[in-house]
């Protein structure tokens, strides 16, 4: 029986009997979904004298928000870095199958490319909610040409760049719009860094320190002027020593403004961070820590040769590294893994014990369940 | 064949007990099991003191009887079975209890109204503390009541004086209270009754006692000066206006204040007392809340235990679910 319609007559759902993630601890209550919002019951109860019209058995199962992926490079064959015929039908694709391990919304990320590939690119793929299609985009995170020569990882050294434009017009240059683009990575020692920070953080875009040499000076300096995320800690930056700590230092710095936090990716895949360094983090600074999979092309493909951007990837086993190197290049873990791995050191997942998802809702729709 | 039998009390020839009278009234009606023709033996005009050996014990006769109460009523969409509804720690067995016969399918509370005894005053709905939250997280959001049908009083409204009459009206308008379920405070109180309160008095607003402050703080992070000072209140003519009225007292910390209420003559300084002239009352304690009574007491109705437990057996499965 619906509510008495005072605030809306949208239909109601309750899903029973299953466990969430209430106060930092997982408790047994019943959540209530209408239109995509989350409700609290008792005020649907004593203020509209309302109750579910559906009910979802869970079964016992957790239910967990939907998990957000802020750095995916593409994944089943589909190189967001790489033109093709159908740019957005690639994201789409993407997005559908991302579903099955939980993922309800996402940045899809572009590696170090050429100017034109960005000019070609970003236009094609809008900021845009999730549902039966797919997981939500949430922008593009442009993670280079910004960045540092020496820690490039596995990007095309070609095609690196600095500000030396001055700062925001090389953006304009490289990139072209800002508009569907939600995370920027660059390096803060860069020259003419800081005017860009400030630029990016203003239009609302998140600034992520990462593939840099700062010292802990020059990232805090970045962070005052808005940066606000570290792209996959320990990676791609100098390691952590106790004299100058570098861009790892931002997690206990002092230096950052009141009330801000400074968010770090980690990929927690086994393979990129020993799990004692994964913890050295989390324990150092619990509330900042973001799983994401910085997953690439090859994650869902079987082992082989694949491309990645402007290079060519070998996977072997779980591993991917620039082809006849020892480089790692990306991941091809998913996000359920690393949450998984991570355990063990509305958009909503339905998961058991074992973390394993087995149905995904995107405002409280069923997008996807895991075959019996 | 209806037969009646009046045998008065060997206890209440005792002049230090004149609180403890008891009539009991037989009458013998056609019926076809055994358990039923016992429940409906029942004793009228009576105070019983079922006395359980601890807490839990105590909590599941209280919900047993409660269900039995309802099941009997056969309560139905024109025929609701209107309880009064108490909140504090005591209860929390008995709501997890009927919640737990609820679950089984034994009871349903689609035909049943509910009544609240209290609530703050000024305290936000959506506060955990507030007497709304606790019904609605330890039992409302458990079973199938009806939102429309579970009655508590507003203590934000502008007027408290008419947001009481209205809740005395809401009452009289439901047929009145077939059973009002209740607590004791450390003083003898019941609902927000403080002592001194009058024995006839009506849904009113009562400033808290010192008592029941320090009472409460525990659920205000000990901190006495983030208690409400003010409440809204069934008054006790109200709960005696209640066809029967049952009493939950456990603890050593109550034991005093039972004392009081059943040994002691009718005062206002000790509020329960005054069911002792309520028609049909019961008394569910555990050992520790009789401590303070006289073995006299205690072995008597102890005695009669064998009797009052067929007030709680399972009764019959009915074809028709209530």
């Amino acid at each position: 029986m619906p509510s008495n319609g005072s605030v809306s007559d949208a239909p109601i759902t309750q899903f029973i009997n299953c466990r969430i993630l209430r106060d930092h601890k997982l408790q047994r209550e019943d959540l209530w979904v209408r239109e995509g919002r989350i409700l609290d019951p008792e005020k649907l109860f004593f203020d509209e004298l309302g109750y579910a019209d559906e009910r979802v058995d869970c079964e016992g199962s957790i239910i967990a928000p939907g998990f957000i992926d802020v750095q995916i490079n593409g994944g089943y064959g589909i190189d967001f870095s790489r033109v093709s015929e159908d740019v957005s039908g690639g994201v789409s694709f993407v997005a559908k199958k991302i579903l099955e391990h939980g993922v309800t919304s996402f940045c899809p990320t572009l590696v170090t490319s050429p100017a034109a590939i960005y000019h070609k690119v970003l236009p094609q793929v809008k900021v845009h909610n999730g549902g039966q299609h797919g997981a939500g985009v949430l922008g593009f995170h442009l993670e280079g040409p910004f960045i540092s020569a020496e820690k490039k990882g596995a990007h095309p050294e070609q095609y690196l760049r600095t500000f030396r434009s001055g700062g925001v017009q090389d953006l304009t240059e490289v990139y072209g719009s800002l508009d569907n683009v939600a995370v920027v990575t660059l390096a803060p020692e860069l020259a003419n860094s800081q005017s860009v920070v400030r630029e990016l953080s203003q239009r609302g875009i998140t600034v992520s320190l990462g593939h840099s040499v700062a010292n802990l000076s020059q990232a805090e300096e970045a962070v005052q002027h808005g940066a606000s995320f570290i792209t996959h800690l320990f990676n791609a930056m100098l390691p952590f020593h106790h004299r100058d700590p570098g861009i790892v230092g931002l997690l206990t710095s002092d230096q950052v403004p009141a009330g801000r936090t400074v968010y770090y990716g980690m990929i927690a895949d086994g393979i990129h961070t020993n799990p004692a360094a994964l913890r050295i983090a989390h324990r150092a600074h619990p509330s900042g820590l973001v799983l994401v999979t910085d997953a690439i092309t090859a994650m869902g493909l079987p082992p082989g040769h694949h491309t990645l951007g402007q290079q060519v990837i070998e996977i072997q086993g779980l591993h991917a590294y620039v082809a006849g190197t020892k480089t790692l290049s990306g991941s091809i873990a998913t996000m359920d893994m690393c949450v998984r791995h991570f355990k063990q050191a509305s958009d909503l997942v339905l998961l058991d014990d074992a973390i394993n998802v087995k149905a995904t809702f995107i405002s409280g729709e069923e997008v996807w369940r895991k075959e019996p | 064949m209806r037969g009646h039998m009046i045998r008065p009390d060997p206890v209440c020839s005792d002049k230090k007990l004149p609180a403890l009278s008891t009539f009991c009234v037989f009458s013998f009606q056609e019926s076809n099991t055994s358990s039923v023709q016992a429940v409906r033996c029942v004793l009228k005009l009576t105070m019983k003191l079922i006395i359980l050996n601890d807490y839990d014990q105590a909590s599941e006769w209280a919900a047993k009887y409660i269900r039995n109460k309802i099941l009997l009523f056969r309560p139905g969409p024109s025929r609701y079975f209107t309880l009064g509804l108490p909140t504090g720690s005591t209860p929390l067995g008995c709501y997890k209890k009927l919640i737990e016969y609820y679950k089984n399918g034994e009871i349903s509370f689609q035909y049943v109204k509910t009544f609240n005894m209290d609530e703050y005053v000024g305290l936000p709905r959506d506060h955990p503390e507030s007497y709304h939250s606790f019904m609605w997280n330890n039992f409302f959001k458990h079973i199938d009541i009806k939102a429309e049908n579970a009655h508590i009083l507003d203590g934000n409204v502008a007027d408290l004086q008419a947001e009481c009459e209205a809740f005395e009206e809401k009452i009289t308008a439901a047929g009145g209270i077939e059973l009002f379920v209740g607590g004791i405070g450390p003083d003898g109180h019941i609902a927000f009754n403080e002592p001194g309160s009058s024995l006839v008095s009506r849904t009113r607003v009562k400033t808290l006692a010192k008592d029941t402050i320090m009472a409460n703080a525990r659920f205000f992070d000990g901190d006495l000066s983030k208690v409400p000072t003010m409440a809204l209140t069934v008054g006790v003519g109200t709960v005696m206006d209640a066809k029967e009225v049952m009493i939950l007292i456990t603890g050593a910390h109550k034991a005093f204040a039972l004392y009081k209420a059943i040994e002691e003559g009718v005062n206002h300084m000790w509020t329960v007392s005054a069911f002792q002239q309520h028609r049909q009352t019961v008394f569910v304690c555990d050992e520790d809340a009789t401590l303070e009574l006289r073995v006299k007491t205690v072995k008597y109705f102890k005695g009669m235990m064998h009797v009052h437990n067929k007030l709680v057996e399972s009764l019959p499965q009915e074809p028709k679910k209530n």
